[in-house]
């Protein structure tokens, strides 16, 4: 079984936005919210300067889900995080849990009334008929259902976002760090946690005041 | 007697404490039709029937493996 995921190489990405524009026009995304995002770190910074395109990352543990008062939340079967807005309440404790500032709320209505949720489907639609008007217009396109993938990443020109079933988007980044001779060592436990600690280190020694 | 009251209370103050699991296999029944059940739209692409799923598998497999220019274009 399949388990779609986003991926997106920070030595590829030049900031230009299609992603973004790609998965608005696609989804014929309101006004005022946005399902992706290019952030960009060291803007300007020669050398320094890195960007990656953010949307819902599907998460395998999602705290959005987690503390969704309203059980709006379901996963499909290949692993997308999907919500059904007939449900949704518009509280906004999905957007408070999420680490990657997912969740939008349309703000478009009386005094600025936060509207229900709405958030990258991975162009997997929602719980109307697969490809419905009604689905269409309450959760955009469902590529999925149709045999392709996700807009953002299929649209991107430099393949620096990457999307689909997570073993081949593996074995696609494994590839290029072959290819480039480098980029293993930023990937794994001791980028994420720290390096593991050295059995053979001694302490420093204390300085004395 | 107290302790036959206070194991059922406690039990039941905690029942909130509790998460769900979130593993594909208990992926709720939300009635959202299956992606591999195919579209009702003009755009599906060629080359997979819809409802089956190997097929689609194959298809969003060959589709994902595309992204990976070593292949598509090098073909090495």
């Amino acid at each position: 079984m399949a388990r779609m995921k986003f991926i997106c190489d920070a030595e590829r990405c030049i900031e230009c936005n299609a992603c973004v524009t790609a998965c608005k026009n696609e989804n014929e995304v309101p006004w005022g919210v946005n399902r992706r995002r290019v952030v960009t770190i060291n803007d300007g910074l020669v050398g320094q300067e890195k960007s990656i395109s953010v949307a819902c990352m599907h998460c395998s543990d999602a705290p959005c889900m987690a503390v969704c008062p309203v059980d709006c939340f379901y996963r499909s079967e290949e692993g997308v995080v999907l919500h059904d807005k007939n449900i949704c309440i518009g509280c906004g404790y999905c957007s408070y849990a999420c680490p990657f500032g997912a969740p939008q709320f349309p703000s478009n209505g009386t005094f600025g009334l936060r509207g229900k949720m709405d958030k990258c489907t991975f162009c997997a639609g929602g719980p109307e008929e697969n490809g419905s008007k009604a689905e269409f217009e309450k959760y955009g396109r469902n590529r999925l259902a149709e045999g392709k993938l996700p807009a953002c990443a299929e649209m991107c020109s430099t393949k620096a976002l990457l999307g689909g079933d997570g073993d081949v988007l593996a074995d696609i980044f494994r590839d290029r760090v072959v290819h480039r001779g480098k980029g293993s060592e930023v990937w794994g436990w001791g980028t994420a946690y720290g390096k593991l600690p050295d059995p053979k280190a001694k302490p420093a020694p204390e300085k004395k005041s | 007697m107290m302790r036959a009251l206070l194991i059922p209370a406690l039990m039941f103050a905690l029942f909130g404490c509790g998460e769900k699991s979130q593993s594909q296999a208990d992926a709720r029944d939300s009635g959202d039709q299956q992606a591999w059940q195919g579209a009702n739209d003009p755009f599906v692409t060629k080359g997979w029937t819809a409802g089956n799923r190997t097929e689609w598998e194959r298809q969003v497999r060959s589709r994902t493996q595309n992204q990976n220019e070593y292949i598509r274009i090098n073909g090495s």
